[in-house]
């Protein structure tokens, strides 16, 4: 299935732009702002989630409109004569009035943004993630996250409950009366429930996408190694005893010292046993290809899969491009692409649609 | 609408729930249309009301009598309570008549952020009627949001020492929900498949 009738209203620059006649491979080429990555971001928002800018809803509305934006999409199947060959439309918006609302429309009925997960699932990889592996655990713990919620949506409550929970520890902990012990058992009791079950998510992530890694070829692209190192005692019992045993410690540090805020993600370049954040720009990008990839074929779970790649081939040499062009064309996820060349897509230009975008309008080409 | 008097009582009608300024004028609109009947029918229900609500000393319900309603019926099972964070809680279960004993309003759940502490709310006055005896079974009815939880939680080791059994609503309950805005077949199955404690 693949995403066809796409429109934008007032979304950021887009004032009414509508793509049609998409096909595998999708590329939005246009000018620095132009208003390609806003495609792309608008896309990501028929999953549930905040989208691939992480950005307030009330941001997205374009600012010459009235307030509020509306993105729609229909899925079509990819046997147009087969029983289930009607296409399902996907729809959310926000509305003036309450810009912080997102309204989600599925074949016209009102529906939850959960519910686009029924239908859709989007990965994608841009710019602002190539500082993943220089960037703080907390970020590598957030791109976990996400990535675990793709694949079991209810990761999310857990992740929602533990930060919760620490939340409420942590000011126990640092207050200057001693906490009562009743009420730190009866948050711990919720630490460890939701932190167990995060943990766990996270661990089960990093295995599906190891092996999802050793199934692809090790070159052009650097094949990473990854571990999911957990921050405390992974099972629910085990949390809660050590949470336990830590509270003079935590009391006297002022906050929480074991569990799954302490997680790490490491990523080392398998070849050259060197850790991902030593390795070079290109390196470093291409593992995060590969782990895109990766999660691409490890969410898709029968659901139709988009993968937006926001400037992607720029920094790859040639000889990579290629490559990355012949994997793509070798998963079943429709592709979407950004550049600001034409040049870069050369090799698959002739199975591509393909639109040039200028001022907040699309154009094909 | 001149009058500095019916701004004001449309300002204050704005605020209830369900009404905004634009009801809160239809409302204004209709009472002065019926000043002869239903405005002073509306004033009296409303002192009434405000003359004889009282906060129940048994269970911190609000009725128009102390003890009240619940707690002065002599059909119900004061063997059992049902601790409840909020009065709209207990509302919310009696509705339908879902319980048959009585109840234990809190007044709030536990929250270190918010600054609400275990002595904030009622629950020694908890502990003080489980150990008067006479109580078999505590019934935690708590919102299934963290603090509610945290609360449960808490309340339960408080009472381990106690002669009673204690339970928690299934958790049928919606993530973050709250007791107020189920409906009461979700409540009925909630309470029906209430179990211990684990
Ligand atoms: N809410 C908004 N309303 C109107 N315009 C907006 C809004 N938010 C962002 N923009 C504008 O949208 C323009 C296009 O942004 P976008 O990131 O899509 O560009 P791009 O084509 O990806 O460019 P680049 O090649 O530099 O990445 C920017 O100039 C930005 O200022
Ligand atoms: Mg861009
Ligand atoms: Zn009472």
């Amino acid at each position: 299935m693949t995403l066809d009738r796409i429109s934008l209203e007032t979304f950021r620059n887009h004032a009414a732009t509508s793509l049609e006649g998409t096909g595998r491979f999708n590329l939005l080429v246009g000018e620095n702002g132009a208003g390609k990555t806003n495609i792309l971001e608008a896309l990501s928002l028929l999953a549930p989630g905040r989208g691939l800018r992480r950005a307030a809803l009330a941001d997205m509305a374009g600012q010459d409109g009235a307030g509020g934006f509306g993105i729609g999409a229909s899925l079509v199947p990819a046997d147009a004569s087969g029983p289930a060959a009607e296409p399902v439309r996907l729809g959310t918006f926000t509305q003036a009035a309450q810009p912080g609302r997102r309204h989600v429309r599925i074949d016209g009925s009102a529906s939850s943004a959960v519910a686009l997960g029924e239908w859709l699932s989007v990965g994608w990889l841009t710019p602002a993630m190539d500082r993943l592996f220089a960037d703080s655990a907390g970020a590598r713990r957030r791109y976990m996250d996400r990535l675990a919620v793709a694949i079991d949506p209810g990761h999310a409550a857990h992740a929602a409950r533990f930060s919760a929970a620490l939340r409420e520890r942590n000011r126990l902990l640092s207050a200057e009366r001693a906490p009562e012990a009743a009420w730190l058992d009866g948050i711990e009791a919720q630490l460890a429930r939701h932190g167990a079950l995060l943990t766990e998510g996270r661990a089960r992530l990093v295995a599906g996408l190891t092996e999802a890694l050793a199934e692809a070829p090790a070159e052009p692209f650097a094949r990473p190694a990854l571990s999911h190192r957990a921050g405390g005692p992974l099972g629910e019992k085990d949390l809660l005893t050590a949470l336990h045993e830590e509270r003079a410690k935590a009391r006297r540090a002022g906050r929480t010292l074991t569990g799954p805020h302490r997680d790490e993600l490491d990523v080392v370049f398998a070849a050259k046993n060197v850790a991902a954040a030593q390795c070079s720009t290109g390196e470093q990008k291409a593992m995060l290809i590969a782990m895109t990839l990766a999660h691409g074929r490890l969410a898709q779970q029968g659901r139709a899969s988009i993968l937006l790649l926001d400037e992607v081939a720029a920094h790859l040499d040639p000889l990579r491009r290629g490559a990355l062009f012949e994997r793509l064309a070798e998963g079943s996820a429709q592709i979407w692409m950004t550049g600001t060349e034409m040049a870069a897509f050369e090799a698959i230009l002739p199975q591509a649609s393909v639109w040039r975008i200028a001022e907040g309008r699309a154009i094909p080409v | 609408m001149a009058s500095q008097e019916i701004e004001t009582l449309a300002a204050a009608l704005a605020r209830l729930p369900g009404l905004g300024p634009r009801s809160a004028r239809r409302a204004v609109l209709y009472l002065v249309k019926r000043r002869e009947n239903a405005l002073p029918a509306l004033l009296e229900a409303l002192e009434g009301v405000r003359d004889t609500l009282v906060e129940c000393d048994i269970c911190g319900n609000v009725d128009t009598r102390n003890p009240c309603g619940v707690c002065s019926d002599p059909r119900r099972d004061a063997r059992s309570i049902c601790v409840v964070e909020d009065v709209a809680d207990l509302w919310a279960l009696d509705r339908a008549r879902l319980f048959t004993g009585t109840y234990h309003v809190l007044g709030g759940k536990l929250s270190a952020l918010d600054g609400v502490r275990p002595e904030d709310l009622s629950i020694a006055e908890l502990l003080e009627r489980v150990g008067g005896g006479g109580v078999d079974e505590i019934v935690l009815a708590m919102n299934a949001t963290l603090e509610g939880q945290t609360t449960a939680h808490y309340i339960a080791e408080r009472l381990e020492d106690l002669p009673v059994r204690v339970t928690q609503l299934a958790h049928g309950l919606p993530v973050g929900g709250e007791l107020d805005y189920l409906d009461e077949g979700t409540l009925a199955q909630a309470l029906r498949a209430r179990r211990p404690l684990g």
